[in-house]
């Protein structure tokens, strides 16, 4: 078979039929500041630094993917809330801004078109476009209305949030429905091919399935079905087997699977349906030898890859700052070894 | 002992415990907590209904039965009806470690809550050094404090990696705490808390209370 640019590749997989070979998605967010030399914080201060940075990362590694993602906490930034930056891993959100549960009564969302630091997540994410163009897709992100008040109250809050101040909550859910819509439609404006939804809090994980369809399922449902592009749903090494036919329903076309799943049996149900990505652990990935890394990734292969609909991945959405660029070369190389469809070495 | 109830009754009320907690109705969790304090004395209504209830909630939620949300609230409420129902400065337990937690650079604080929760609901008494704290800090802290065990919860990363320099500044100063980690990075690499040298990991707040007991009877309390 010819060879496929990684569009092609992205676009065959998400129709469920076998493209060239299984496609990666290395998630780089911090990776581009140490090719430019740059701190973390030094790196994301300028969309010139960031447009060059994911682009060079995903050239060095044969990436089928540009991440246009900056930091979960720039939503929280936009809000109005603090930013903790650090050398060595993802910025953090600081204190929480909503302070008590009242203070969500007078909550005023943020202009995508006003706030300086999407703006330039925007235009970072123009100036990738410009260097790509239809070529390499660019994938933009949302945290979900569901799972952003995390980080806008801190979590244990917001679980008494949602247990306990049921009106409060579905105010809440409105405000950061129509955030999250205007932040996703401005990101595939900017030139995005598809918006990553996080949702950790409607993971099984976090929350229970009966609690999910009354929350988090019908918020994605409103919220996705207002997105003018395809979306990803991840809930970032949270479980997802027992609500996957619900998580279908949303209307996202691909699903992010945790390594604590087992994603051929999520391969099986969704086949043909949804495309599914995973599932390499982010966090083991750091010491990997080679021979466990193109283990693990045959494994993978093996289990998700047949018939397309598949996309190599690791399971939290974002690939360490620890994580060498030797295995980041070995997963690269393995998925196109054992990757190359049809994959005859299962017979 | 006069007060010592069956063992089926015993387990009635672990059935109603972790049905009240699972579906967050605090009502009925104190009824049933109030029932067995007629009959236990505090200590027993702590070892043999909440402990054990506890236990078996976080137990589920590595399975994937229960959610971390319904884990948070059960820790929350038992915290509240203890405190209901017990009378004023009443200590439960006569004797234990000095336990203190924290989280290390790290303002992710739900892991934090449920365990100190939990213990706080099996009856022991932990300092709570609070969120974001630097591995210097918390070395000072727990010198100065005479703490004996230190409970660290990360959320990310480059968290749990520092708790290899809290090892090293408390070697620096001879101190002797023994270290206690939890968090998504440790679960998701069971080989991480060694890496980092702590003295155990806790995958699940379950996990936690055993650790505490294990080092307990290791000192002969």
């Amino acid at each position: 078979m010819m060879s496929m640019t990684p569009m092609q590749r992205i676009l065959t997989t998400l129709g469920h039929k076998e493209p060239d070979r299984v496609p990666v998605f290395l998630l780089f967010t911090m990776h581009g500041a140490k090719e430019l030399g740059m701190s973390v914080k030094e790196y994301f201060s300028r969309a010139e630094n960031v447009a060059e940075g994911q682009v060079r990362v995903c050239r060095k590694f044969s990436n089928d993917c540009v991440y246009g993602f900056f930091y979960a906490p720039i939503e929280i930034e936009a809000w109005g809330g603090e930013v903790i930056f650090r050398d060595d891993g993802p910025p953090n959100s600081g204190m929480p801004f909503i302070k008590k549960f009242e203070d969500i009564r007078r909550l005023v969302p943020p202009e995508v078109g006003q706030s300086k630091c999407l703006l330039k997540a925007l235009d970072a994410q123009r100036m990738m476009k410009e260097k790509v163009r239809d070529d390499i897709p660019i994938i933009g992100t949302v945290m979900s209305p569901f799972s952003i008040p995390v980080m806008q109250m801190g979590f244990d809050k917001y679980i008494e949030l949602i247990y306990e101040h049921k009106e409060l909550f579905e105010h809440l859910m409105r405000i950061n429905e129509d955030f999250c819509v205007q932040w996703a439609n401005a990101q595939l404006d900017a030139g995005c091919t598809a918006v990553c939804y996080f949702d950790p809090v409607s993971s099984t994980t976090i929350i229970d399935k009966e609690l999910y369809l009354k929350t988090g399922h019908n918020i994605a449902k409103r919220t996705l079905s207002k997105i003018k592009g395809p979306t990803a749903t991840h809930f970032a090494a949270g479980r997802c087997y027992s609500i996957i036919e619900d998580v279908m329903q949303t209307g996202t076309s691909v699903i992010g699977v945790s390594v604590l799943e087992d994603i051929e049996k999520i391969k099986n149900d969704c086949k043909g349906r949804t495309t599914v990505m995973g599932n390499l652990n982010g966090i083991e990935m750091k010491r990997w030898t080679q021979e466990d890394t193109t283990r693990i990734v045959k494994d993978i292969i093996a289990k998700a890859g047949k018939g397309g609909g598949f996309i190599l991945s690791d399971n939290h959405g974002e690939i360490p700052f620890q994580v060498p660029d030797d295995v980041l070369h070995t997963i690269v190389d393995a998925a196109h070894e054992w990757g190359r469809y049809p994959l005859q070495w299962l017979k | 002992m006069e007060n010592q109830l069956p063992v089926d009754d015993a387990a009635i009320y672990i059935k109603n415990m972790i049905q009240s907690l699972l579906s967050v109705n605090k009502i009925r969790a104190k009824m049933t907590l109030m029932e067995a304090s007629t009959a236990y004395q505090p200590i027993e209504v702590v070892e043999k209904v909440i402990v054990p209830s506890l236990e078996q909630i976080g137990e589920g939620w590595t399975m994937d039965k229960v959610s971390l949300s319904q884990v948070y609230m059960s820790g929350k409420i038992c915290t509240e009806i203890l405190h209901d129902i017990m009378p004023q400065n009443h200590t439960i337990r006569k004797k234990q470690l000095r336990i203190a937690i924290a989280t290390l650079e790290d303002f992710h604080t739900l892991g934090k809550q449920i365990v100190k929760s939990f213990l706080h609901s099996s009856g022991y008494e932990v300092v709570d050094y609070g969120n974001g704290r630097s591995a210097g800090d918390l070395v000072s802290l727990t010198i100065k404090d005479k703490i004996e065990v230190l409970l660290i919860s990360v959320l990310m990363l480059p968290s749990a990696l520092k708790v290899k320099e809290v090892r090293r500044k408390m070697r620096e100063n001879q101190a002797a705490i023994t270290i206690v980690v939890g968090g998504a990075p440790f679960n998701f690499d069971d080989k991480l808390y060694e890496e980092v040298e702590a003295d155990y990991a806790g995958r699940t707040v379950s996990d936690a209370i055993n650790i505490i007991r294990s080092i307990e009877n290791s000192r002969g309390l």
